[in-house]
């Protein structure tokens, strides 16, 4: 158990960076809390990977430090910083049983063999592998083989944090359900830091109490699901979670206030414009959008239902703004009018939300 | 683990040292050859070499080989084509049995057949010419090639077939079209090993010919025996035989690995 | 494997091969086969043996000797060429410009002529012009593969090394780049050494290539024929003379072409049974 720090953090594959977009991943200071259940969330190519394969140590990154507990663990191996990864594609030894696979890391630390009998029983039995122990483990089907990749990291009582990288891109979605409850079980049972790893907001914001949202190499918020919903720092985060994403209304501001086609739009807060910002944007999530009788005109393009509600998608001029209406309500006539829920308005400034 | 690159390292050295050899002697003459251990070439010379190349009996050697082994890819790579989609995509009476059976024929030591081919071949009129070569050596070629192929061909999904023809095209549209172009890497891959094995193979070649289609391997043999010991003349001809291997290799050098993995016992 | 469809009409796609494989297989081996059964005095003139001759090469000392030669000369390479090509398979780089220039030069003495092959090494190890010869003898060692059988086993088989190990580098190297990264990964966090990652991933994913691998080689060495006979003749004495070189001295040497069809027969059935044995203890293994 420790709390991991990464410390002026920086990386890149070419061998004589130049600019920042030769940085696979740009400057970063960020802490994991011992036993925390993080999730890291962002597109295909924005670096998640890569953060992950520094901490557990198969990437030495470029500039800045790892410290697991204030210990400098830059320069040490996998094996030594006492780490377990769960990889995309399940990596099981085709020619050991079961038991011999979940034995394997604590085998080849040496430890004695009762101890490795009673760890790999007690991890088999809280993966539900009991009945598999004896059997080849090139046998088992794909939701088995990654209990047993997880089980492998789970068997040695001192790791430090477990990573998984895309754990479930290969079970079968009924399944996938089942899994990503057990391991919310296990990380309540073993109270290990664990941090997961995927392109898919749900199983995310299922898992994680702290969020990491990445774009581009850089870390653009870190929060609960629920400030990732109500309060997006970036419109990245706003667009990137959430179904259908944010709304997103190019302004200007006059004396402060934000205005969209003319007409000023209350918001949150009064925005404190930062000096030498070009675009600004208002944010709104289609959840605090109506219909009403006054505010913004639009015409009505398109509507889909969603189980529950309708997603109705409007437009005012080139502007789209989808929004969420239940599935008894009413839709107006053509001509239409939207208010914008202030609480849950926001203006961005380059992207980043500005307060 | 620092120095692994010594093993790969000192492995090619072992490999090249009878190949310098074999160059080193092909630039010395006779008398100097004969007349002591030198580790390079004292007095230079290029004799050998510009006796091969303007003696007809050296470098017709030298084309009659290069026919055969070429008449002999073409065959064995286009006659296994449609044999390797066959065991590839569908299931008939004996298939496995006929799969089996190509095989063994791999395991045929040439020296068994040499002489029933000679009298196979005489008998049908073949003898001394190329194709008799080209037709012998479809004996492991075939088999080799269809190995191959069909390792490549099961890779493919069936799907592309069927979309094929769902879209209207005719089987054998189908097969040029698209299909053949798909396995492009894998036709490459068999190519190269039938061209190798076919340039390789000398007891069979030599059996089938005596002088219109002589190879070149053979050539070197009667010389060594008729005009005494003309070891520099040998190694300037064994040296051009390495030739075409070597540029065969470089064309197909990142395939190679591929097509090993590739081919399913 | 997809689900594949019946068709008999697969059979006229397979159906050149199988006239082509026929017309150089069974015609020549009915030949064969007619042949060990008759007695011969030239003029095509046959008279009736039955097994006589394959009884007599049975039980004759020469056919025996030429076998264990064979058997000691193929158990003696597969031990030396298959270790050896796994090592430096595992040595080599992965990726980066090396490894063309590694495939490249290794895979050089496989397309030599098989003739050239011995005469490289003919004059290579000659014993006072050839530079192993002349480095032999000048460490010290009495070295002539001409006159000595000890000798000539070490060049035979120093030749063999030399011109088929790359064969069993090259399928160990595609057996090795086909696993995935993740495998290192996770072995390096499982805290595995050099010789785990080895024992339970790199030698499980290499068995099937590995297998092809030692097919290839004791089916080819089996039938080594054209390196050792430009190399030695067979000699000195008979010390070098494996079963592709015994036959043909009966066949063509001595024109005794009932006992050399004979021979040919059981020499080809070996071949089969072993092969045969050797992939189904491989297969039976898999499936466990």
């Amino acid at each position: 158990m420790a709390n991991i720090r990464l410390v002026d953090l920086r990386h890149s594959y070419a061998a004589a960076p130049r600019n920042d977009s030769d940085y696979a991943l740009k400057r970063m200071t960020i802490d994991w809390a011992d036993g925390g259940a993080y999730a890291l969330l962002g597109p295909s190519g924005c670096g998640k990977t890569t953060l992950l394969n520094i901490i557990s140590g198969l990437v030495t990154p470029s500039e800045g430090k790892v410290l697991f507990d204030e210990r400098d663990v830059t320069p040490l191996s996998p094996e030594q910083r006492n780490i377990a990864q769960v990889f995309q594609f399940p990596v099981i030894y085709d020619t050991m049983t079961v038991y011999d696979n979940l034995a394997f890391p604590l085998r080849n630390r040496g430890v004695p063999e009762p101890t490795v009998d009673m760890r790999v029983r007690e991890i088999a039995a809280m993966l539900d592998l009991d009945a598999m122990l004896p059997k080849r483990a090139s046998g088992l089907t794909a939701d088995g083989k990654q209990k047993i990749s997880l089980g492998r990291g789970l068997v040695r009582s001192d790791v430090n944090v477990i990573m998984f990288d895309e754990p479930l891109t290969v079970i079968d979605p009924h399944l996938k359900w089942i899994l990503r409850s057990k391991l919310k079980e296990l990380h309540q049972q073993v109270g290990a830091t664990m941090i997961y790893v995927t392109h898919d907001q749900t199983e995310a914001l299922t898992f994680a109490d702290q969020v990491v949202v990445m774009h581009d190499g850089a870390i653009v918020q870190i929060g609960t699901p629920v400030d990732l919903f109500e309060r997006p720092q970036h419109t990245f985060v706003g667009h990137f979670i959430g179904s259908p994403g944010m709304n997103l209304l190019p302004c200007t501001i006059e004396n402060g206030v934000a205005h969209f086609a003319g007409i000023a739009i209350e918001t949150r807060s009064r925005p404190k414009i930062p000096v030498g910002a070009s675009k600004f944007e208002i944010g709104v999530r289609p959840e605090f959008v109506r219909f009403s009788d006054d505010g913004i005109p639009v015409r009505i393009a398109k509507v889909s239902d969603a189980g529950r509600f309708h997603i109705v998608e409007t437009k005012h001029g080139e502007t789209a703004i989808n929004l969420l209406l239940a599935e008894s309500s009413a839709l107006p006539a053509d001509e239409a009018r939207i208010r914008l829920d202030p609480a849950h308005t926001q203006v961005y400034a380059d992207g980043w939300a500005v307060t | 683990m620092r120095f692994r690159w010594l093993i790969p390292a000192v492995y090619i050295f072992f490999l090249m040292l009878p190949i310098y050899w074999l160059l080193n002697m092909s630039f010395k003459t006779t008398n100097e050859i004969l007349g002591g251990f030198t580790l390079w070439p004292n007095n230079f010379t290029l004799e050998n070499y510009i006796t091969i190349f303007t003696d007809p009996t050296w470098y017709n050697g030298y084309i009659n080989s290069i026919i055969y082994v070429v008449m002999n890819t073409v065959i064995s790579v286009s006659v296994a084509l449609p044999a390797a989609y066959a065991f590839s995509r569908y299931r008939f009476l004996g298939d496995k049995h006929l799969f089996f059976w190509l095989l063994t024929n791999r395991m045929a030591p040439p020296a068994v057949f040499a002489l029933p081919f000679f009298q196979l071949y005489s008998a049908v009129g073949l003898f001394d010419t190329h194709i008799a070569v080209a037709l012998a050596h479809c004996l492991f070629n075939i088999p080799l090639a269809v190995w191959i192929l069909e390792g490549f061909m099961s890779g493919v999904p069936k799907e592309l077939d069927e979309t094929a023809y769902v879209d209207g095209y005719s089987f054998w549209r189908f097969f040029f079209k698209i299909f053949i172009p798909t396995i492009t890497a894998g036709i490459g891959v068999a190519c190269f090993f039938c061209f190798m094995f076919s340039w390789v193979e000398l007891l069979l070649a030599k059996t089938l010919t005596s002088v219109a289609a002589k190879p070149i391997a053979a050539t070197m043999t009667r010389t060594a025996s008729t005009s005494g010991y003309e070891l520099g003349l040998l190694a300037a001809a064994g040296a051009l035989t390495i030739l075409p291997g070597a540029v065969v290799i470089w064309f197909v050098r990142n395939y190679i690995a591929k097509g090993f993995a590739l081919g399913r016992v | 494997m997809s689900r594949k469809t019946h068709n008999q009409r697969a059979w006229i796609f397979v159906l050149p091969v199988v006239v082509l494989v026929a017309f150089n297989a069974v015609i020549p081996l009915m030949t064969v086969v007619n042949f060990s059964v008759q007695e011969t005095f030239g003029d095509n003139m046959f008279f009736w043996e039955g097994v006589t001759w394959f009884q007599q090469t049975l039980a004759s000392e020469r056919f025996h000797a030429s076998l264990l030669r064979q058997l000691l000369f193929t158990f003696i390479i597969l031990a030396i060429e298959i270790p050896l090509g796994v090592a430096i398979a595992l040595a080599m780089p992965r990726r980066g410009p090396w490894v063309s220039v590694c495939l490249v030069l290794m895979a050089l003495p496989l397309l030599i002529p098989w003739n050239v092959v011995g005469a490289i090494w003919n004059i290579f190890a000659l014993p006072e012009i050839g530079f192993l010869g002349n480095l032999l003898n000048g460490m010290g060692f009495d070295y002539n593969y001409t006159q000595q059988p000890l000798a000539a086993w070490f060049t035979v088989v120093l030749m063999d090394v030399w011109h088929w190990t790359s064969l069993v580098v090259l399928l160990a190297y595609a057996g090795l780049i086909a696993i995935p990264d993740a495998y290192y990964q996770a072995a390096k966090i499982d805290g595995a050494r050099f010789w785990a990652v080895f024992r339970y991933i790199e030698l499980p994913k290499m068995k099937r290539v590995l297998t092809i691998a030692v097919l290839l080689r004791f089916m080819d060495s089996f039938m080594i024929y054209t390196e050792p006979f430009v190399l030695t003749g067979g000699g000195p004495g008979n010390a070098t003379t494996f079963l592709s070189i015994d036959l043909v001295k009966i066949a063509l040497g001595q024109f005794d072409l009932g006992p050399a069809a004979a021979m040919s027969l059981i020499y080809f059935l070996i071949i089969l049974l072993l092969s045969w044995i050797f992939y189904t203890l491989m297969m039976r293994n898999e499936e466990q």
